[in-house]
């Protein structure tokens, strides 16, 4: 290839190789059940802890407290950073929990 | 992010709404398909979170959308109490078609570049002829899969072939004898075009027979482009990074803010084992002497520089190290007549002594250490939640001094053809050392 030969003319059809890898399988996954009401409902301001999220949550929660007062928000930090999985606080938030608004990140 | 909100969603059945900042937009929809629910609720406020006062962020919940320019809060309480739509499968295709529609050469530069497949640097068209000569280069069958990468956590992993990798090699006009040594970088799985908003490069170090055998630079300009091998392999790095991850396209898949000119070509470079008065970094991570590897290092972003060692080295050195960002430990790549003065004037007779040294005088008081916010997004969590050495770190008093990284992650290298003794730390992370041999 000390050339870069394509054997082809300069205004010739060229067949290339795409570069692109394989992209991972996705399994469909089924969202919950939606609630009928928020009244009366526990919901987890759940913090990433990744840049002061936790600091908007609470202008959340404080929201809810003026315009919503039938909801009782409950906030909640991950265990570690939001790179790793956080089974325990999942069961916490499914076991005593209705609802959940998580934030904020990507 | 979106990750956990999906967890939460569907396989713990709670009602979950995500809020993201809105330049984060195109990045949540990819990452909500990948993970198999893409309608799953979310919103948006302005970027930035970070830093705003109480009354900002009280503004940003009591205002509208920005993605949708509907109100934040009746998006959240909609997204909890009305119906999802089912997700039905099929939100990417399921495989990646091995030619590129016929075109004229010039038809096909742009369709490469319109697919961002190329760093917008001319590349060499892959032909059947040229991929084929590159994959006579190794013993490996070109259907045999090599790695999977993602451009960053939760993206979801792509996997790739021999002969994707050598498409890219192709690409980057990589001669076919370099071949092994790319598909040694490739194997590590690590992405040299990660999306993090930081910015990060990666830096990719040989060591062993391979750097005479392809000529890989380690002495006069070793980390600049005055090598054909240095040039193109670094540069084959980014390039099957960023296509064999499923791209690598700002504002989807690569959200770097700043972005790094180091990502062109990985810093890519040998160590100068024959004029260094140090075991060799591959001997180090325990491999013989005689074997051919690549070492990769990820997390390029800060870097301090030096001209040699006098007097008052300790203080200079103790404040390079407080230049390097703490959340990434510090490569030390000295010039050999650098190495030889720390190794032959001032007693580091082994690399592991100048580490120690580093290790013990880099070091900040704890409110300022756990005050920067990358230790606030990366170290701090991992603190509160015990993990040591960080909750005894986090347990100090505010002014007490504390370590700013951890010994074993600490690295040192010589490189450098002896023009003079200039010396660089950068901040890297160390994450492997990866046969050549094993790939011929």
């Amino acid at each position: 290839m000390n050339e870069m030969k394509s054997g082809a003319q300069p205004d010739a059809t060229l067949s290339v190789l795409n570069p692109m890898g394989y992209p991972p399988e996705i399994k469909a996954k089924t969202p919950a059940p939606r609630l009928d009401t928020l009244d009366g409902k526990i919901v987890y301001l759940v913090d990433c802890r990744f840049d002061d999220s936790i600091e908007l949550l609470k202008q959340v929660g404080a929201w809810f407290a003026d315009n919503m007062k039938a909801v009782e928000t409950r906030m909640i930090s991950l265990s570690s950073t939001y790179q790793i999985d956080d089974p325990d606080t999942w069961k916490e938030i499914a076991a005593k929990g209705d609802a959940a608004i998580v934030g904020v990140g990507h | 992010m979106s990750t956990h909100a999906i967890e939460l969603e569907a396989e713990y059945s709670v009602p979950t709404m995500a809020l993201h900042t809105d330049i984060f937009h195109n990045v949540v929809k990819s990452v909500r398909q990948v993970k198999g629910l893409p309608e799953a609720p979310h919103a948006f406020v302005p970027q930035p979170v970070m830093g705003k006062s109480a009354a900002q962020l009280r503004a940003y919940v009591d205002g509208d959308d920005p993605v949708t320019g509907r109100p934040f809060m009746q998006e959240v309480i909609e997204g909890l109490t009305q119906d999802q739509t089912a997700n039905s499968d099929g939100a990417f295709p399921r495989t990646t078609p091995r030619l590129v529609d016929p075109a004229s050469e010039d038809e096909l530069h742009q369709i490469f570049e319109d697919n961002h497949w190329t760093d917008y640097l001319p590349i060499i068209l892959p032909t059947e002829e040229r991929v084929a000569e590159m994959l006579s280069h190794t013993s490996h069958k070109a259907d045999e899969v090599v790695g999977r990468m993602q451009p960053t956590h939760n993206r979801g992993y792509w996997e790739y072939d021999v002969e994707k990798v050598a498409v890219n090699a192709v690409m980057a006009g990589c001669r076919p004898e370099y071949f092994p040594a790319v598909l040694a970088i490739a194997s590590a799985g690590i992405s040299a075009r990660g999306s993090t908003s930081s910015s990060a490069a990666a830096m990719v170090i040989f060591n062993g027979p391979v750097r005479a055998e392809m000529g890989i630079n380690s002495g006069i300009g070793a980390m600049g482009p005055y090598a054909h091998s240095n040039a193109t392999i670094g540069r084959a790095y980014g390039l099957l990074s960023q296509n064999l991850q499923g791209g690598s396209v700002a504002g989807t898949t690569f959200m770097g803010s700043q972005g790094n000119n180091f990502t062109y070509n990985s810093i890519t470079f040998a160590e100068n084992e024959e004029r260094s008065p140090w075991q060799p970094l591959h001997v180090q991570k325990g491999f013989e002497a005689d074997a051919s590897t690549v070492s990769v290092f990820y997390g390029l972003r800060s870097n301090s520089f030096c001209l040699g060692v006098r007097e008052y080295w300790r203080e200079h050195v103790r404040d390079m190290l407080l230049g390097i960002e703490p959340n990434t430990p510090p490569v030390f790549l000295l010039d050999p007549i650098t190495a030889r003065i720390f190794a032959e004037r001032e007693g580091f007779d082994t690399k592991e002594k100048l580490i120690r040294w580093a290790w013990e005088n880099a070091q900040m008081p704890s409110a300022r250490y756990f005050d920067l916010q990358l230790i606030q997004n990366y170290i701090y969590p991992r603190a509160t939640f015990g993990e040591e050495p960080f909750a005894s770190m986090l347990a100090t008093e505010p002014e007490e001094l504390i370590p700013m990284f951890r010994e074993a992650e600490i690295n040192i290298v010589t490189v450098g053809g002896e023009a003079n003794g200039y010396w660089h730390i950068h901040g890297g992370h160390y994450r492997g050392t990866y046969s050549v041999d094993d790939w011929r």
